[in-house]
């Protein structure tokens, strides 16, 4: 019986998986939001079966009903999400939410299989994230000010970076954290968002050489804090998301291809200089010749990946725990493994489906400050995904930066949603452009037809003292 | 109207994030493509690594599978015991090298077709019924394209001596025996492994065909005649040599075997009594680099089509091999090294009309019920030489049986046509490996034999009487 349901379910998870992908893509057929209600309830049904499915298999593998009670919760949470954005924001966009909720039951899922503990204390951080996430919405469409406030943003972003630098833990050889009240935070998770605002600030009314030169020195500074903190993960995400920023808000090619050269350049210099950079360079390279040192959690990935085939092992199938830290930068390759290749290819697509809808709404958004905000989160968020995924299949060295939504981290999953809803308030101004335009193309409308009335009735009183005239 | 052209010169940047989302879009793509393609081909070889815990779940959950010969005989198979499973292999020795083992590291069959032997793909509800009793899921069966009976009388033949024999069907690429000595019986492996490691002479636990590097000594020469064809096609029949038993160019002086004066010799009767003198001669005459790219195209220095652990043949011919070695080099003496399955390799090619078929020993893989999981089918690896090359060749080797070195095949119900070698190695003069390989009938080969005996003498004597032994037996003689 068992074994039915474990071979049977993996088709299962599989098509649902497949077929939510595909509403994730269909929904671009459509122009305005208020068309895709179809496709969003279809994706609402499909999520909720794959969540469930996924739930009946740990139950039968486990042989404990318990885990259908911490099920519950997650259900519950999730659904209440989805329906509260719903309510408090109708503009809201709705794939960004279901693609969040989704990503994030898929986190539950395997989290639980790795790890009881840590999925229920991740999935307690996630609800406290998704009750700020709700009133952020809020708070970015009404004040205004956001945009004048660039210096703050830098200030503490630096301020935020060093401290870590200065008094943080290290975990690894690298300074990512410290500790309040014990609770641990990782700042450059939260810095991020200060930087995309920072940027979009400064770039937004003038991109001319002073503003691109001051804003260079600013992400130099970041970044520099970050390589001094040995994060070079985050370094690198510091460093595209402001090189693209500055080609999007400038509109030139040549701060591309200069930001391409000095790239270029410091990586030289970093794979010269810190050691660190030449392990994980030759781990990438030709990671089995040093299988038992610094190639071994590559190695052990590139394992996991490639035992499970198109359909995977099925939950608790496979191996996944022999990758050391496989919750936070690995978590990838534990999908791929006991959920299986199409199943993780489909969580790529599904994260690139919820970049192109941020990517859309930068587009629509007709302030400047707003359209940078949200490309730069869109691209903060593609690149995280690219750096984790790319890193842990060998596609990439290796950079040890977390699956946003997925991978296991308070901080990451905090600023994740924190970016999500910054966006989703992103929509509701971008609704509020769009109603004025509309109210601006009727008034232009009604222009003319007032002059024509106007002209109309002056002609019938000038025919009627024409006639008077003729009377005469 | 006015609302179309408002959206179109809106906004600046819509150009660069629309690239953007573009470049992103595609370098996913590609990484998706990546991913896929490598996790899906890389399955296999990944699980073999020794530093994969996965191939000991898969071993806990099934029980490892059998390995069985052509017509179905057990080879290899795991049974149940009461101090746990045993791998038990019924002929002991005589598989010991092809089969292989499979505790402390892997070898052979049991290496190469590691994954499937763990892997079960048994009907579910049989994996069902064997769940509810807690009991291992049978793993899959993998049937060989060995020949018990030809593997047993290459084995006797070669008795006591090192050396190693390998039988392959040339028009597929079949292996069909597989033989080296000194051999060892895979059921006691675990007792003898330290012994094993210890002995540093005999080599015990390597498998000579396929890792085995010799001196082709004479059996070389169908290379070099080979190459002086493919430098004369038009005349290489009106070449003629006065053989005085041997050949001095500078301080070097090359003999004929045990100082033998062949007199005035042609190109096929060079070849047919394995001529050194005249072939040293042939050598010279060659053209250096174009020597050099044929010996390419034969896979020398190069890897072999083999999904098996092989050893690559070495040999050093460039423009600016002096003359001294291209003496030694056009006799197969010298530096040169080959496996005696790479030069069954050339020999099939030659059998069939230039082209080579890929050697395998794994023929298909079943489940529990027979069904069939993976079928590999004969593959082309590509032609070495031209039909006209192998035809010609075939010609020369047929006259080395009618009247030449190999004569002990002549005049039986079946045709043959081969090569022999002597080749000499070591310090002591005279002490030789005896080499045979060839094929037979001479008009469409079924089969092809490579033989070499380590240390025995001439070929023709030794190795010869063995390739006789097999043929006989295959033709049912």
């Amino acid at each position: 019986m068992e074994l039915y349901i474990s071979e049977f379910s993996k088709y299962v998870i599989t098509l649902l998986m497949i077929l939510y992908t595909w509403e994730c893509f269909s929904v671009f057929r459509f122009q305005e939001e208020s068309g895709r209600s179809g496709v969003y309830a279809r994706q609402n049904i499909l999520m909720f079966a794959l969540h469930f499915s996924c739930f009946v298999v740990i139950c039968f593998e486990t042989s404990d009903v318990t885990y259908l009670f911490f099920y519950a919760f997650q259900q519950i949470i999730l659904y209440a999400a989805i329906v509260l954005f719903r309510m408090i924001y109708p503009k809201s966009n709705r794939l960004v939410v279901n693609n969040m909720c989704t990503l994030l039951s898929i986190s539950f899922v395997i989290l639980t299989r790795l790890s009881y503990g840590r999925a229920v204390r991740q999935f307690a951080i996630a609800t406290g994230s998704l009750v700020i996430a709700l009133v952020i919405p809020y708070f970015v469409h009404k004040f205004k000010f956001l945009r004048n406030l660039k210096w703050i943003y830098a200030l503490v972003g630096i301020a935020a970076l060093s401290v870590v630098l200065i008094l943080g833990q290290t975990t690894y050889g690298s300074k990512l954290s410290y500790s309040i009240a014990g609770l641990t935070f990782q700042p450059s998770e939260f810095v991020k968002i200060l930087f995309v605002f920072y940027v979009a600030g400064a770039l937004c009314q003038s991109s001319g050489f002073f503003e691109v030169f001051t804003t260079a020195v600013v992400a130099a500074a970041h970044v520099i804090v970050l390589v001094c903190s040995k994060d070079l993960g985050s370094a690198l995400i510091f460093f595209v998301v402001y090189v693209l920023m500055v080609y999007v808000a400038s509109g030139r090619f040549f701060y591309l291809l200069a930001g391409a050269v000095g790239g270029s350049a410091a990586a030289w210099i970093a794979a010269r200089v810190f050691s660190h950079v030449q392990i994980r360079i030759q781990a990438w390279q030709d990671p089995w010749s040093v299988i038992d040192s610094a190639g071994y959690q590559i190695t052990q990935s590139l394992f996991a990946i490639s035992s499970g085939g198109l359909f995977g092992l099925g939950l608790y199938g496979g191996t996944p725990d022999s990758i050391p830290f496989v919750e936070a930068d690995f978590i990838f390759s534990a999908i791929a493994e006991e959920l299986g290749i199409l199943f993780a290819v489909c969580l790529i697509l599904i994260c690139v489906s919820s970049f192109i809808m941020i990517m859309n709404i930068s587009l629509r958004l007709n302030e400047r400050f707003y359209q940078l905000v949200a490309f730069g989160f869109g691209v903060t968020y593609i690149f995280q995904v690219f750096l984790t995924i790319g890193g842990g299949t060998k596609f990439i060295p290796l950079t040890g930066v977390t699956l946003p939504l997925i991978s296991y981290g308070g901080s990451s999953v905090l600023a994740t949603l924190v970016t999500f809803s910054i966006i989703e308030g992103l929509c509701a101004i971008q609704e509020d452009e769009a109603a004025m335009e509309r109210k601006k193309t009727r008034r232009a409308r009604r222009q003319p037809a007032a002059d024509r009335r106007r002209q109309e009735a002056e002609k019938i009183i000038r025919t009627e003292e024409d006639y008077e005239d003729s009377e005469e | 109207m006015r609302t179309a052209k408002n959206k179109q010169t809106r906004k600046k940047g819509n150009g660069q994030i629309v690239a953007v989302t573009c470049v992103f879009t595609f370098l996913f793509l590609g990484m998706i493509g990546y991913i896929t393609h490598y996790s899906l081909t890389h399955k296999q070889e990944l699980i073999n690594n020794s530093y994969n815990g996965r191939q000991q779940i898969l071993l806990a959950k099934n029980r490892r599978g059998d390995i069985l010969a052509a017509n179905g005989d057990v080879l290899a198979r795991t049974v149940e015991t009461q101090g746990g499973e045993v791998r038990e292999y019924p002929y002991k020795n005589l598989f010991s090298h092809v089969v292989g083992y499979s505790v402390n590291g892997r070898m052979g069959v049991e290496s190469q077709a590691n994954y499937y032997l763990i892997n079960s793909n048994a009907p579910l509800s049989e994996k069902a019924g064997l769940e509810v009793s807690d009991e291992k899921y049978p793993g899959d069966c993998v049937y060989t394209t060995l020949d018990v009976e030809l593997q047993q009388v290459a084995s006797t033949a070669l008795g006591v001596y090192r050396g190693a024999i390998v039988v392959t069907e040339p028009s597929t690429g079949k292996v069909l025996a597989m033989v080296s000595k000194p051999d060892f019986d895979p059921e006691k492996i675990e007792e003898q492994w330290d012994e094993f490691l210890a002995d540093s002479d005999s080599g015990i636990l390597l498998n000579r065909v396929t890792q085995g590097l010799y001196p082709p000594g004479s059996t070389f020469k169908i290379i070099t005649a080979l190459e002086y064809i493919r430098e004369n096609p038009e005349n290489y029949g009106n070449y003629s040599y006065n053989c005085t038993g041997a050949i001095t160019r500078g301080q070097d002086r090359i003999q004929c075997y045990h100082g033998t004066v062949h007199g005035g010799v042609d190109f096929k009767r060079s070849f047919a009594k394995s001529c050194n003198t005249s072939f040293a001669n042939i050598g010279l005459s060659l053209d250096r680099n174009r020597f050099s790219d044929t010996l390419s195209e034969l896979l020398f220095n190069e890897e072999l089509p083999l999904g098996f652990n092989y050893s690559k043949s070495r040999i050093d011919v460039n423009g600016e091999t002096p003359d001294s070695a291209m003496m030694q080099i056009s006799i197969g003496q010298g530096t040169t090294g080959i496996t005696p399955i790479h030069m069954n390799m050339i020999t099939s090619a030659i059998a069939n009309g230039g082209t080579l078929m890929k050697p395998y020993v794994v023929d298909r893989v079943e489940n529990s019920a027979g069904d069939v999981v993976k079928s590999f089918q004969p593959q082309s690896a590509g032609g070495l030489l031209s039909q006209e090359e192998a035809t010609a060749l075939t010609a020369l080797m047929s006259d080395v049986v009618e009247e030449g070195t190999a004569s002990r095949l002549k005049g039986l119900s079946y045709t043959a046509a081969g090569k022999t070698g002597s080749a000499e190695y070591g310090t002591v003069k005279g002490d030789s490996h005896a080499w045979f390989t060839g094929f037979a009938p001479t008009q469409n080969p079924e089969i092809c034999v490579t033989i070499i005996i380590e240390g025995a003498g001439a070929g023709g004597d030794y190795a010869v009487p063995i390739a006789k032994r097999i043929f006989d037996a295959y033709f049912g003689v």
